[in-house]
This record gives C-alpha cells, sequence and structure tokens, in this order.
C-alpha cells in the first residue's frame, strides 16, 4: 500500500513537473517551430504545430539581410568581456568582504544588492550622457563596461556566498606560511572556490547575453548584439513573425546549449548555501 | 632561537576585553601548554602571537625583536590548526612544499625536506595523496609535516587533537612530544584538556576570563595551585572544595586521590552515591552531609557498596586552604587549624 501510494505521488509530481516544464518551455518551441515557417503560416489564424511545409527560407532571409555574425561576435565580446572584468573586481571584493569584514560588511552588500531594485531607467539620462562625452555610444567598450556595473552586484553576492563556505583557517594557513594576499587568492583561494567561480562567470555571461534594455539604447550599428540584431526585426514597416522567430532562434541557440551543458554547475552555483 | 616575551598584553573586541594585561616570557625550546576553559582567551592570544589577530595594546617580542605589528608571514613561526586546514585542492607533497615555494626554496632542496619530513611523520605512501583521501590523524601529521619543512623558531598548536578519537589522541600526544624532544625547538600549544596540558608542558599557562591566573611546571601546579581555579582545574577528576568558615580560611580543598575511605571512623561521615568503576581505579561519588558530594578516587579492587555509609578522611598535609577571595593560604597562615567538617 505504502509503495503504491509513493508511487502515485511520484507519477503526480512528475506529471507537475513536465507540465511546468513545458509551459516555461512552450515560448522557445513556438519561436523554433515558427521560425520554419513561411510569414503566411506564421500569421495564421488555424495555426498548426507540426504539420505544415518546414522552410530555411527565413534564416537564409535573415542570414542575407543582416550581418549576423557581426552581432554574433559583439555579444561574445560583451558577454564575456563584462563576465571577465566583473571577476576581476568581484573576486577582490567579494575576499574581503568574506575575510576581512567590518561591522559594515553586511550594509555595504546590502546597499550594493538595492542597487538591482533601482528601475534601469531611473538612470538612463545620466548613462546616456556620460556615454556621450566619454565617446562610449555605440562602442563594445562602453556595454562591457555598463553590463559589469549592472551585473557586479550579483557577482559580489555569488562568490561571497561561495567564499563564506572556505573555512577562514585554510586562508590563514596559507598566510602562516608566507603567502602574501595575492598568493593567498591565487593558490589557495580560487582553486577552492573554481566550481563557484566557474558559475557566476556562466550566469553572467548569460545574463549579459540576454540583456537588452541597454544594448538596445546605448548601441546603434558598430555594437549592437544579438538582442539589437532580433530588435531589428520588429520595424515599423511590420512585424514579420517568421523572421523575427529566425532571428531570435539564431540569438537563443548558442546560449541555449551552453545553458544546456553547465546546467549542473549553474544549479550548484544557484543553490549554493541554501542546499549544504 | 625562539624565546617569546609578552609585556602587558591585551586584545578587545569593541567594548569586551578578551585579553587584559598580560606578561609572559616563553624560553628557548620550551614547551610550553596554555589551558583554560572555553572563551578564555587561549586561543586569541595563541592567534595574537601568530599575528592572525591584531593585538590591542603591549608588545609582542620575538626572539628579542619586536614583533606586534609583523605581518604573520614575516615572524617566523609556524601553526597547527585544530581543522588541520590543509589545502584540499593540492596532494600532501605540494602542501607540505606550500611554504617552502612561498620563501623560494630550491626543488631540489624542497624535495629533500618533504623526504626528511615524510621519514619523521611516516607519510612516505601518502604524498600523492588529496588531504580528503586521509584519516584524521594523517592529516594533522600532514599538518604538522608543513610546519615542521620552514623550520620555524617556534610552533603554535591551537588544540590540534580536539578533533581525534580518543586511542588516535593519545597516540598523537605522544608523537607531538617526541617530535618537541628531537627539535628541541620552541612550541606553544593551546587546549582545554588538562591531562594533555599535564603529560606534555614543561610549563603550563592556566588561563581564565582573559588573564592567566598561574605559570608553572605541572607538579608546581598540582602541588601549590595559587588559588581556588588552578586547584580545580589541575588535577582529575576534580578537587573537592568543602566551604568553611575558620577565619582566615573559608574554603578547604580536597583532591579525590588523598581520601582515605573507612567503615569505622574518618573525618567525614557519608552515603556512597554512584560508583564508577575504571578497572584500575574506582571512583566513588559520596554525598557528605552538610559538605555536599565528594569524589573518591579509590583502588580498583574498592569493594563498597551504592548506599553503603563510609567514613572519609585525609592527611592534613594534604589539605589546601583558600580564604574568602579564593587565594590560597601558606601553612603559616593556617597553622593550627584542623579540618574537620
Amino acid at each position: 500500500m505504502a509503495i503504491n501510494n509513493s508511487n502515485k505521488s511520484k507519477l503526480i509530481y512528475t506529471f507537475l513537473a513536465w507540465t511546468i516544464g513545458g509551459l516555461i518551455f512552450f515560448p522557445i518551441l513556438w519561436t523554433l517551430i515558427t521560425s520554419f515557417k513561411t510569414e503566411a503560416e506564421a500569421i495564421s489564424s488555424s495555426p498548426s504545430l507540426f504539420m505544415f511545409d518546414w522552410t530555411l527560407e527565413n534564416y537564409a532571409d535573415v542570414l542575407s539581410r543582416s550581418p549576423y555574425f557581426t552581432h554574433f561576435w559583439n555579444s561574445i565580446v560583451i558577454s564575456l568581456g563584462s563576465s571577465i572584468l566583473g571577476l576581476l573586481i568581484a573576486i577582490p571584493a567579494a575576499w574581503s568582504m568574506a575575510f576581512v569584514q567590518t561591522k559594515r560588511t553586511k550594509n555595504l552588500l546590502m546597499w550594493m544588492l538595492s542597487t538591482k531594485m533601482l528601475p534601469p531607467v531611473g538612470v538612463l539620462i545620466p548613462i546616456y550622457l556620460v556615454f556621450r562625452d566619454f565617446g562610449l555610444l555605440d562602442t563594445k567598450l562602453g556595454l562591457v563596461i555598463v553590463m559589469t556595473l549592472i551585473n557586479l552586484p550579483i557577482m559580489v553576492w555569488m562568490l561571497y556566498t561561495y567564499f563564506r563556505e572556505i573555512p577562514n583557517e585554510i586562508l590563514e594557513a596559507s598566510r602562516m606560511d608566507g603567502a602574501t594576499i595575492g598568493e593567498e587568492i591565487f593558490h589557495v583561494l580560487l582553486p577552492i572556490a573554481l566550481p563557484g567561480i566557474a558559475s557566476t562567470l556562466l550566469l553572467n555571461v548569460i545574463l549579459a547575453w540576454n540583456e537588452a534594455f541597454w544594448t538596445l539604447i546605448l548601441t546603434a550599428a558598430n555594437a549592437a548584439p544579438l538582442t539589437a540584431f532580433i530588435a531589428s526585426y520588429s520595424s515599423p514597416e511590420g512585424l514579420f513573425y517568421a523572421k523575427l522567430s529566425a532571428a531570435s532562434a539564431m540569438a537563443i541557440v548558442p546560449i541555449l546549449i551552453l545553458g544546456w551543458f553547465s546546467q549542473k554547475q549553474l544549479v550548484r552555483g544557484l543553490s549554493f548555501g541554501a542546499v549544504k | 632561537m625562539g624565546s617569546i616575551t609578552l609585556k602587558q598584553v591585551t586584545k578587545s573586541f569593541g567594548d569586551v576585553n578578551v585579553i587584559k594585561p598580560i606578561d609572559l616570557e616563553i624560553r628557548d625550546g620550551e614547551f610550553i601548554v596554555f589551558v583554560g576553559p572555553s572563551g578564555c582567551g587561549k586561543s586569541t592570544l595563541l592567534r595574537m602571537i601568530a599575528g592572525l589577530e591584531d593585538t590591542t595594546s603591549g608588545c609582542i617580542d620575538i626572539d628579542g625583536q619586536d614583533a606586534t605589528h609583523t605581518p604573520p608571514a614575516k615572524r617566523g613561526l609556524a601553526m597547527v590548526f585544530q581543522s588541520y586546514a590543509l589545502y584540499p585542492h593540492m596532494s600532501v607533497r605540494n602542501n607540505i612544499a606550500f611554504p617552502l615555494k612561498r620563501a623560494k626554496v630550491s626543488e631540489d632542496e624542497i624535495e629533500k625536506k618533504i623526504a626528511n619530513a615524510a621519514k619523521i611523520l611516516n607519510l612516505g605512501d601518502y604524498l600523492d595523496r588529496k588531504p580528503g583521501q586521509l584519516s584524521g590523524g594523517q592529516r594533522q601529521r600532514v599538518a604538522i609535516g608543513r610546519a615542521i619543512v620552514r623550520q620555524p623558531s617556534a610552533f603554535l598548536f591551537d588544540e590540534p587533537l580536539s578533533n581525534l578519537d580518543a586511542s588516535l589522541r593519545v597516540n598523537m600526544r605522544l608523537e607531538i612530544s617526541e617530535l618537541h624532544k628531537s627539535l628541541a625547538t620552541t612550541m606553544i600549544y593551546v587546549t582545554h584538556d588538562q591531562v594533555e596540558a599535564m603529560t606534555m608542558a614543561d610549563r603550563i599557562a592556566v588561563f581564565n576570563a582573559g588573564i592567566i591566573e598561574q605559570v608553572g611546571t605541572p607538579l608546581e601546579l598540582y602541588n601549590k595551585p595559587v588559588n581556588k581555579f588552578v586547584a580545580g582545574f589541575i588535577g582529575s577528576p576534580k578537587m573537592n572544595f568543602i566551604d568553611v568558615d575558620y577565619d582566615p580560611t573559608a574554603c578547604l580543598g580536597v583532591r579525590p586521590e588523598h581520601l582515605e575511605i573507612s567503615r569505622d571512623k574518618g573525618m567525614w561521615a557519608g552515603k556512597v552515591g554512584v560508583i564508577e568503576h575504571l578497572g584500575s581505579e574506582t571512583f566513588l561519588h559520596v554525598q557528605v552531609e552538610n559538605c555536599g558530594t565528594f569524589t573518591v578516587k579509590a583502588g580498583g579492587d574498592c569493594d563498597v557498596n551504592y548506599g553503603e555509609s563510609i567514613y572519609l578522611s585525609v592527611a592534613p598535609e594534604k589539605i589546601l586552604h583558600f580564604d574568602a577571595a579564593g587565594i590560597t593560604l601558606s601553612k603559616d597562615q593556617t597553622s593550627g587549624l584542623t579540618a574537620v567538617g
């Protein structure tokens, strides 16, 4: 009886999990399928999920109309660049907050997090003006700086949580063994915290890759990443669903693959500290 | 060289003074044990000597040089932590080599020193393993190995045996004592276990609430404790205290091993409570009217039974007298008094 009951609840949970997973994945599936339809089928009033004439012409159109690979390259530079720059700043910051705590450390962490609660549009004008005056508009460097600043609080928090799990005594031992602060961080802290650093890096690559507010506002042609490339398909001439879907698919597939292969690392990174 | 002198050293965390002004001279080559209850400041003082905690005021001299504000790496001391604090991502070999690499010692020299440490500590078979693949005792040996290759002027041990099981603890205690004999280097050893303190130390410093109550050889502390706290802390089982009112004596102290049992007569009449048989010896808990419970250490063949009425007595010269403030009174101060409850 007990086995039957547990089997039944297992079945219900599995069904629920698949349903929720399916609901979350549906928009992506819809985008992927629509990208293989003709424009007419895409806006048909009785859309078909799989029974239609599959075509690659949207992809061909998109590739011929826009410099996809330039946008792709811009996305890589901006997301990787901002994540690496962010790590370079966040690692020493998190080290000091985790191991050289003062009574204001907690407040500082909360203040950093609070900047994430501010609507980005609140600082739109000042940032735009600063970028204009420093000649950073429509440059990859400008976007790397903005993405770094936006994601820095999350990076510091994630690394801080990771570092807190490392016994202070190990770092003290390295200090007793004659290590300088740099050696302590490079030879002891970073190798031990490598899984945490990897998941912080991955998460930030994904966040920066998907960021659409600042990339749309601060870029035009030169530094536009894939988010701007997708947006360019919602044009004044009308909405071309099939082409928009093809562009979206080309923009999300790389990060989807990265996410798929690193999901174990990501889940561990996000749940670290919460579940030990 | 490895002499360490503490002059009026204090430590405060905010308004809390965890170390009140302390003066202590640790001689070169000496094995000194800091002992005391939890939270008495012994570990904090050790960490201050190591340089891992700032010194609020006072002066720490190492080999005659003021090292109060010297960073830990420059003090020439090595520390063994309670949690071993090995580098989990490095092999045993690299753990031991780490301090040598930091000191830019040549590869050949590093290999030689690792081989030597591995021989002393029986680690030869484990050099390529990671700390996670070692038992507690082996990990502690690696931690000691990492300390000895540096040839420090003094070793600092922060409760290094607390995480080991009882039998391993006895073995490691012996190994550390032997290591001290063979290296003849100053060792400062922190523990809350007075048996460790008594068996290993040349001298013991008994800590209580941020001050040192007494410094002396194990037998000095056992035979001539300066106050009630030291008398109670040193010795196992704990000394029995009997409140009395013979000015200036306010309290008498009798060690369990000095009490004699008789069925006919004695200084105190009592009823036997719990009996603990340890084989070679027996601990009796005897309820004495108006005096509370006495702990008595008797021989292994002691044949008294639970609930039996017995008498306890002690040779007068074995009784310690304390005044109202808990300070031990000298024989002259107490002559003429008789110890009868």
